[in-house]
């Protein structure tokens, strides 16, 4: 017996979730004195009121479009990635390898190999966890964590020394002009519309779109995802039904962690245009948040990264002209990841008790 | 209902149990409806009813599990509030689980006084326990080395103990849940004397059950329970299965197989000295030797954990083994690249699996994807290289569904939204459908209401009479003996011995399951 209507499982709890954070949201901000209305209207109008808001809401959307369906994607075979901020740091690694390998002539042509180069450090990067994990039983929780400080030593190894530019920052050699990719503005001046120039968001956002879409059809529409998802549900039917455990985890793994290596085509060559350290800033992390509040499907993935973009950027507005600290923009991130992540069932029993009642009434 | 009443006033004293208008609901579905019941004292008092029926419920609420929606419970006369199963305790009710609730390395004496101590220091309450426990056992036969470990007894044995600890608490009114579920036979006769026992004592006791032969054969009294509501109290003498099987039902079930003699040809599976040994470094399977020939059902009884899984296991290509399988004259692979279910499936071997829940379905699947389950390579239900085509197996479900009567025919409900009987024809469709040369069953009724019993039974005989080889394995007797054309019977990881299923009877195979021997007290 279905419990209740699909579009209340998936539109209307996230709303109301959403709704009670941003309550006690406003209540926190109302508590130091701010005036919980005009930081709403701060937020919306930094991040959709111009140009150059959008720009930097759809920035940050793109890294957690990559970032949450890595996360999603194990989700799916019931593996619990943790690593995606490691797999992205690594994926930069890639990323700028491939940049600064020959002298670019065209982005066009650099691009799709930085997104192999990226998404197959990535990949690489969640291997061996993986490999622990189907062979030997090391929990993936345990290593992809342990794996993210790998990480970030490797990284601060390497831009401290082979990789490292001239200079005092620990940051690689500039790209190449010809590894330069078309921001927004670059790409709707044809159009005749009007994009901010300094707004970061580029191509990689629509490569997130095409990636979410192939998730869609790697999960829903092929016997790999049919496999992982059979997996992902129940071990023992899997098995019954002839499946590989080692494969399913190893194999979902490497396209997790392909997927969050990817995000560092938006930020490393899409803004950064070199190696920088802590480039992920996060973003793997939040990416388990976009991933649980999405329902580990693409298209929830999708508009969970976008809310996210939008609570980064409208945050940052926050604590530019509001005076609000950036602690407590984080506060607010936290308590929307705490309502629609953690404190699910505490909306999901009413709401369902209630659609019983109306059901019964009819 | 106005006759259960009647029954219990025709007694001299006030009905040991009375429910009166007991309701309950777990939000949309009301498992119990105003049920009144009344059980006179001393007497043995069965339930009966299918899956789902609310007999579970009802007695959860009499123990304190659940709180009723409306209704008052008598105990002796006396209007009784049961909040919990302390209370229920107090009030003389013990309760035997299906599943037990014994602390597996305590002793039997320590299990006995868990929770009934009578103070700080142990040795007082040991002592006592031991001296009751004495004088239970003779009283009742319920004899149980006290010092035992607990993991150390047979299952029947541990049954022994748990209703030790409701006596020791001075139960007087005794709940046992699907008793005999994991007994031998003979271990189910001597539950069954310690039952009478207790009523010559003046105890009283509910038997919930599906098996109608034990109703039959040890109750005074019988209510039938379905969808929630009861059907009527009878008395025992009054009835006939078949009449129980029509009240549970709501309508005439066949609860014979009807078949023809077999009719056998070639070996189609032949195992040799087949051993296997699990992950913790158990032997299961102890050398076996079996064969099952072309349309013929070979029965494989024996108590469950026994190794007759892990034989299935071994079979449907999850469990490796040692010793040699031959499918249609050739070896298959038991320990290397081949041996996985699509290796198997390959060969011809099709598995409805024991467990449905576990191994048979994904419950959050939907029944289309279920169907898919193990074939999903199969090039039907395909397109190209990559894409899986999710419309053909929708179709194939469909037609699956609609020659298998599953209910509701809805390809696209998940496969926990349906009944047991009708998840186990979504198994049994996508199974037998693939025209396997040899197909497994393991448990094929188990959880599965009567009305579908006889469909299924059909089913398997039908694949029979098309010449295929069957090996069925089933911890009912019943249904080993009624569908079998030949027995095998199990006992740890041993073939015991193999019969005519025509030439055998209950008896002797229960002694077989039993490992030869009379029943060791």
């Amino acid at each position: 017996m279905q419990k209740m209507p699909k579009w209340a499982d998936i539109v209307l709890i996230p709303l109301i979730n959403l709704f009670l954070a941003f309550i006690i949201s406003g209540f926190v901000i109302w508590s130091i004195g701010k005036d919980p209305f005009a930081a709403l209207n701060t937020m919306i109008e930094g991040a959709f009121g111009s140009t150059n808001g959008w720009g930097y809401t759809l920035y940050y959307t793109t890294n957690f479009i990559f970032t949450g369906l890595a996360v999603a994607v194990a989700f799916q075979a019931r593996q619990f990635n943790i690593g995606g901020e490691g797999q992205a740091a690594i994926g930069g690694l890639g990323v700028a390898l491939m940049c600064l390998m020959i002298d670019w002539p065209h982005w066009a042509l650099a691009l799709p190999v930085a997104i192999v180069g990226g998404a197959v450090f990535g990949a690489a990067w969640a291997f061996i966890p993986a490999y622990l994990q189907a062979k030997r039983g090391s929990h993936i929780v345990i290593t992809t964590i342990m794996f993210n400080f790998i990480a970030a030593a490797l990284l601060g190894f390497l831009l401290n020394g082979a990789l490292k530019a001239p200079g005092m920052a620990a940051e690689s050699p500039g790209f190449p002009e010809g590894a330069t990719l078309p921001t927004f503005h670059d790409m709707l001046a044809p159009l005749g519309i009007e994009f901010s120039r300094h707004a970061p968001a580029n191509i990689s956002f629509l490569v997130a779109l095409l990636c979410a879409f192939l998730v869609w059809i790697l999960i829903w529409h092929t016997r790999l995802g049919y496999a992982i998802r059979s997996y992902g549900r129940s071990e023992t039917a899997a098995k019954y039904a002839g499946i590989s455990p080692t494969k399913i985890i190893i194999v979902s793994m490497l396209i997790s962690g392909g997927l969050a290596g990817l995000m560092a085509v938006n930020v490393t060559m899409g803004e950064a245009e070199r190696l920088v350290l802590n480039s992920v800033e996060g973003a793997g992390f939040i990416g388990i948040a976009v991933a649980l509040m999405g329902r580990s499907h693409p298209v929830g993935v999708v508009l969970a990264a976008l809310l996210f973009g939008f609570l980064y950027q409208g945050g940052a507005e926050l604590s530019l002209w509001e005076g609000i600290p950036r602690e407590l923009v984080i506060v607010i991130q936290a308590l929307v990841i705490l309502f629609t992540g953690a404190l699910d069932n505490m909306v999901r029993n009413p709401v369902e008790r209630m659609f019983l009642k109306l059901r019964k009434g009819a | 209902m106005n006759s259960a009443i009647d029954t219990g006033r025709q007694e001299t004293a006030a009905p040991a149990i009375e429910l009166r208008g007991i309701s309950k609901a777990f939000g949309p579905v009301q498992a119990n409806k105003d049920i009144s019941i009344s059980v006179a004292k001393g007497a043995i008092h069965g339930i009966v009813g299918e899956n789902g029926a609310g007999k579970s419920t009802l007695m959860s609420i009499l123990y304190g599990f659940y709180k009723a929606d409306a209704g008052e419970i008598h105990i002796s006369g006396q209007k009784t509030a049961i909040p919990d199963s302390q209370a229920a305790i107090r009030a003389g009710i013990g309760m035997v689980h299906q599943h037990f609730k014994l602390v597996e390395n305590f002793s039997v004496l320590e299990n006995v006084i868990l929770g009934a101590e009578d103070g700080p220091l142990l040795r007082p309450s040991l002592t006592k326990a031991r001296k009751i426990l004495t004088e239970l056992a003779a009283e009742y036969e319920l004899n149980v080395d006290p010092d035992e470990i607990v993991e150390n007894l047979s299952v029947g044995h541990q049954q022994r103990v748990e209703i030790l600890k409701a006596l020791y608490r001075h139960a007087d009114i005794l709940i046992l849940d699907e008793p005999t579920g994991v007994l031998t036979p003979a271990e189910a006769d001597h539950l069954f004397r310690i039952l009478r026992n207790l009523k010559n004592e003046g105890k009283t006791v509910i038997l919930i059950t599906h098996k109608l032969r034990e109703i039959m054969d040890v109750t005074d009294t019988v209510s039938v329970m379905r969808r929630g509501e009861m059907k009527g109290t009878i008395k025992t003498v009054d009835t006939s299965p078949e009449d129980l099987a029509e009240r549970m039902v709501g309508r005439k079930v066949l609860l014979q197989v009807d078949k023809a003699p077999a009719t056998p040809g070639e070996n189609v599976l032949e195992i040799n000295n087949l051993s296997v040994i699990d992950d913790q470094g158990v032997q299961r399977v102890k050398g076996i030797s079996l064969n099952v020939r072309a349309g013929e059902i070979l029965g494989i009884a024996g108590v469950s954990g026994n190794g007759q899984s892990e034989l299935l296991e071994v079979l449907g290509g999850y469990q490796t083994a040692t010793g040699t399988i031959s499918v249609n004259g050739q070896e298959i692979d038991l320990t290397g690249k081949f041996s996985d279910g699509q290796s198997r499936r390959n060969r011809g071997i099709a598995h409805v699996p024991e467990d449905r829940h576990r191994e048979g379905l994904i419950l959050d699947f939907s029944a289309w994807e279920n169907t898919a389950l193990g074939y999903h390579n199969a090039p039907e239900y395909n397109k190209g290289a990559l894409l899986m085509d999710n419309a053909a197996i929708k179709a194939d479900t469909e037609a699956k569904m609609e020659r298998f009567d599953v209910r509701p025919p809805n390809p696209r409900l998940a496969a926990k939204n349906f009944s047991g009987g009708n998840q186990q024809k979504i198994v049994l469709a996508r199974e037998i459908e693939r025209n396997p040369d040899l197909l497994m069953i393991g448990q094929p009724t188990r959880g599965v209401d009567i009305g579908a019993i006889e469909f299924i039974h059909q089913q398997i005989v039908a694949l029979r009479d098309q010449g295929k080889a069957i090996l069925l394995v089933s911890v009912e007797l019943e249904e080993i003996l009624s569908l079998s054309d030949r027995v095998a019977v199990m006992f740890d990881g041993n073939i015991m011995g193999e019969r005519q299923a025509s030439e055998t009877n209950e008896k002797e195979l229960g002694l077989l399951m039993a490992g030869m021997n009379e029943e060791a007290n």
